[in-house]
């Protein structure tokens, strides 16, 4: 097995020059999930004969004079988008058994685009979490190390990618669900800028700050694919329609002169001092390239965390409202009444990090609270998001590291639920200002994969994609590969 | 101690658009359960609502038509409540933020004087669903046709007193939505529901008592009733000493009573905030003016130039302005015949009444604008008499359409010539000589009687063919 760890495009000229077929990549990739899967537990849905026939047409389409990058080049999606070929079960018992009538636009554009779907990837629980210990199909390993958690919520996708079970996978972020399981996993992730990719058919968590991005390998990667699944969607009025640009074009735009922030408050004692040496690393590495490293400040960081658990769960606490058990998804035995409906469905149906989330944003809601809180939260994030358009206004990129901790323990008994929500305090920024960020592999601390983050100006994909790719082809993080025994 | 009814109105109007106001499922009334819905109608996983302009533009022409402020910037926000015909387990609504603001409408009193009614506001939301409770034995189905349909909900001060202006209010309300087309109107298929916010205080008193609102009232008729029932309830409560419950209350007219359907103190807090999924509405003064410009005339503007320039009386001018339809037809009518008095009322009397009798609407009537205006000039130009001017408005109501052709083919023409009426009354004179002495001996008021009897004969004589008035002048000069 030599193609497990290829890059996409690296696969696209084996394609192209027709030394290998779609169809052989697709049974590759399925071998190796079988293989490697039932210890990561990072795919929770596969069909080998639908994947076999997605290649199968693939090959045929090459054939035909299709070129499209991505065409016959497998992938997986998060199980939080709608597949009509496949459950759709965002990790949650409520929605084991839910089979979606159509396809998210996310999984419509890159079907369009050629690639083979060859399963969804596991999740904590509709997205909450930061480690993927909350999914209902059990928590899935990090393949570093397979006691450590990949992170969250889009664990299974970078736990995949870093396994070499795929060479890329769709991921959502929320809050830094794409971000931190990259920099656990040591693989690259993109959350775009919010509105960039459409939401339609990803499973709603906190609406406003949900976006769809790529998870693989490297910078080039994720700028191929971004350019597939972005832009303007009928289907979602908060989706931009600002046209794509075509992002592989622009990677190796000069980058000699960039001002490049470093905020102080992302350095600040929440850090692991391993994370932190080898993110001051990376940094020195930036420098070499002629960029210029400029001090700012974020003074409002150490807000965000308490920001986003008000905003995030309060509109999640009404996203969730439809899982009822009235029409669809997971219903209690036997209901008596109505209320008994709902109480069981509901009770039976969600797990102790969605219920808690739920509880938080219906009471941050309420007449009661909802000046203090949910008010005050909007406030600080206006604030916020202030801030870094200031910062933005004076550097073109932020950068720091992905999450305070490389991967952590899995069952760490001695991690609090708010350490947990810690994991997210450089992350969550981006997504209250609703700016892109990339977390890039920048090196190793015990061991373990160190992400670094690029953040941008709204819209400014192209500056942190060129940054990341210019990076990569200065180091050789992103290509390390996990001590990973194969089975077979 | 007389008590004083204090009360507000809800008005839940359906707009008239083609789809849904967030999807694009079909609004149309009556398809089987489930029919006009797709994924976001069943609130299924990732679906994402997106804003039916039309409705917007509907809502800014209500606006515009009641004079009322517009939201330059209006939001979405969601109403947090389990129920199971609301499938998302939210209501998106306008709580903050509303696209309609303050405004005063004048409401016509069948009195002829103008009761102001002011408006608070006016949102833009979706309807839910519907339980049915009898479809399936046992079990309670979801149909989900309507969830969506966008409502407009006007509602007003706690401007009422009495049951009256509040179905003054209701029908000028009524027509003024059919006028603008944004609104069917129908309030049996529910595009107008009504729900009346009711509490009671003696008079003289300047604090509200604690209200109740009596939810859906769906007919003209009930209104009055159920605005009865619920105050003497209250009146009762009250004068015994005891509280009125802030609650929900819903009419039940078999019973004739009014029943609690859930107590607001217990049950919800909405939760309301602003809807991630939606951008804010923006409205520029340009848009504005662009739909401004596009207004049918409002029935107050058509009622003022009724009285003012067709000299009708206020009652007849707010009757006929009640809907479109009927002021557009008197409209017709009057122009061609000149005579707008007498076209208000054939369409105020006999148009209204076979209307009524044969519970048809006017637009689907047999009876044409111009031919009752052609019967109307017949009548003017002493043609037809008033009981021959009945008989060819049957015709027409049966169907015909040329006044001439019936006049002709019926032989209804009235004698005006005075030459035959003349030659009719000299040969009554000669033949009667004692009635005639009989009447010249009379006094003034005798005569009057009197002279029935020569216009009964002349009538006779002329096959009741004779122009009445022509006949009285002559008989009147030939008798003196």
């Amino acid at each position: 097995m030599t193609m497990c760890f290829e890059t996409v495009a690296a696969l696209r000229s084996k394609l192209t020059a027709g030394e290998i077929s779609s169809v052989e990549l697709t049974s590759d990739a399925l071998a190796r999930i079988a293989d490697l899967n039932p210890e990561l537990n990072a795919v929770i849905a596969s069909s080998e004969e639908q994947a076999i026939e997605a290649a199968m047409r693939a090959d045929e389409a090459r054939r035909d004079g299709n070129n499209n990058p991505l065409l016959g080049i497998p992938m997986l999606h998060k199980d939080i988008f709608c597949t009509q070929n496949l459950p759709t079960t965002c990790a949650s018992k409520m929605l084991a058994d839910f089979m979606a009538p159509y396809d998210a636009t996310v999984v419509r554009r890159l079907d369009q685009a050629g690639m083979v779907m060859l399963g969804k990837c596991n999740m904590d629980e509709f997205a909450m979490g930061s480690s993927n210990e909350t999914s209902y199909f059990g928590a899935c390993k990090n393949p570093w190390n397979t006691s450590r958690v990949p992170g969250g919520s889009s664990g299974g996708s970078a736990s995949a990618v870093a396994a070499g079970l795929a060479p890329l996978a769709t991921g959502t972020d929320t809050g830094g669900s794409i971000r931190q399981p990259a920099a656990l996993c040591g693989i690259t992730g993109l959350k775009p800028t919010y509105g960039r990719v459409s939401r339609y058919g990803m499973v709603a968590f906190a609406s406003s700050m949900d976006q769809a991005g790529p998870m693989a390998r490297t910078a080039e990667d994720c700028a191929l694919v971004l350019e597939a699944m972005a832009g303007g969607d009928p289907l979602d009025s908060t989706c931009s329609e600002k046209p794509v640009p075509n992002y592989a074009q622009h990677l190796s735009d000069a980058v000699t002169g960039m001002r490049v922030g470093i905020p102080k408050e992302f350095f600040s004692s929440d850090l692991n001092p391993e994370v932190a040496t080898a993110i001051e690393t990376a940094l020195k590495e930036l420098e070499g390239m002629g960029v210029k490293l400029v001090d700012v400040s974020l003074p409002s960081t150490s807000l965000g965390v308490s920001t986003y658990y008000i905003i995030a769960p309060a509109e999640a606490s009404a996203n969730l409202s439809r899982y009822d058990g009235v029409r669809y998804g997971y219903r209690c035995e036997n209901p008596t009444d109505l209320q008994d409906l709902y109480l069981r469905s509901r009770s039976q149906g969600f797990g102790d990090e969605v219920k808690r989330r739920i509880l938080i944003g219906a009471f941050t809601l309420s007449a009661a609270s909802y000046d203090q809180y949910f008010m005050k939260a909007q406030q600080v994030r206006r604030m916020i998001a202030q801030e870094y358009d200031d910062v933005l206004s004076k550097v073109d990129v932020i950068a720091g590291p992905s999450a305070p901790n490389s991967a952590f323990l899995l069952n760490d008994t001695s991690k609090s639920i708010t350490d947990m929500y810690m994991e997210d305090v450089f992350t969550i920024g981006a997504n209250l200002a609703g700016l892109p960020a990339m977390s890039v592999p920048a090196g190793l601390a015990n061991d373990l994969p160190v992400g670094m983050q690029l953040i941008g100006r709204r819209f400014g994909e192209v500056d942190i994609l060129k940054l990341a790719h210019q990076f990569q082809q200065r180091t050789t993080w992103h290509n390390l590969t996990p001590p990973l025994k194969e089975r077979s | 101690m007389r008590w004083e009814k204090v009360m507000g109105l809800e008005v839940h109007l359906q707009l008239a658009t083609q789809s849904k106001i967030f999807s694009s499922s079909s609004t149309t009334f009556g398809a089987d359960p489930n029919n006009h819905t797709n994924p976001l109608d069943m609130a299924l996983p990732g679906t994402l609502p997106v804003l039916n302009h039309e409705a917007v533009t509907k809502a800014i022409i209500f606006g515009l038509g009641v004079g009322a402020k517009l939201g330059k910037i209006s939001r979405f926000d969601r109403k947090n409540y389990f129920y199971p015909d609301l499938p998302k387990g939210y209501q998106i609504s306008q709580f903050f933020e509303p696209i309609v603001k303050e405004g005063v409408f004048d409401v016509p009193m069948p009195d002829g004087s103008i009761f102001p009614v002011r408006i608070l506001r006016a949102h833009l939301e979706e309807d839910a669903g519907k339980s049915v409770h009898d479809a399936i034995p046992n079990q309670t189905g979801i149909d989900l046709n309507r969830a969506g349909t966008p409502l407009l909900e006007v509602v007003t001060e706690p401007d009422f007193r009495t049951a009256d202006q509040v179905v003054a209010y209701l029908k000028a309300l009524h027509a003024l939505v059919t006028y603008l087309g944004i609104s069917d109107g129908n309030m049996a298929e529910g595009s107008m529901r009504c729900d009346v916010n009711l509490s009671l205080r003696l008079e003289g008193e300047q604090e509200f008592g604690t209200r109740t609102e009596l939810k859906n009232i769906n007919s003209f008729r009930f209104i009055e009733r159920a605005i009865y029932v619920e105050a003497e309830r209250q009146q009762d409560l009250l004068e015994s000493g005891r509280d009125v419950t802030q609650e929900t209350r819903l009419f039940d007219p078999d019973a004739d009573e009014t029943r609690s359907m859930r107590s607001k103190e217990v049950a919800n807090d909405y939760r309301y905030f602003p809807d991630p999924d939606l951008l804010p509405v923006v409205v520029d003064d340009e848009t504005i003016e662009r739909i401004r410009a596009e207004l049918p005339e409002l029935p107050a503007v058509k009622r003022a130039r009724f009285t003012d320039q067709l000299g009708l009386s206020q009652y007849d001018a707010s009757l006929l302005t009640q809907d479109r339809a009927t002021a557009e037809f008197f409209e017709s009518v009057a122009a061609r015949c000149d005579n707008p008095k007498s076209a208000a009322n054939w369409v105020l009397g006999d148009v209204s009444a076979n209307l009524n009798k044969s519970g048809v609407a006017l637009t689907e009537s047999p009876l044409g604008a111009e031919a009752l205006a052609d019967l109307i000039i017949r009548i003017d130009d002493g043609t037809l008499s008033s009981k021959m001017a009945k008989t060819v408005f049957d015709a027409l109501w049966e169907g015909a359409s040329d006044v001439d052709a019936i006049i002709e083919q019926k032989g209804l023409k009235q004698v005006s010539d005075t030459g035959a009426l003349q030659t009719i009354v000299s040969d009554l004179i000669a033949n009667n000589p004692a009635q005639v002495e009989q009447y010249r001996a009379a006094d003034d008021s005798k005569q009057k009687k009197l002279i029935g009897f020569f216009v009964g004969q002349a009538m006779k004589a002329s096959k009741g063919q004779a122009n009445p008035q022509l006949l009285n002048q002559l008989l009147k000069d030939k008798l003196s």
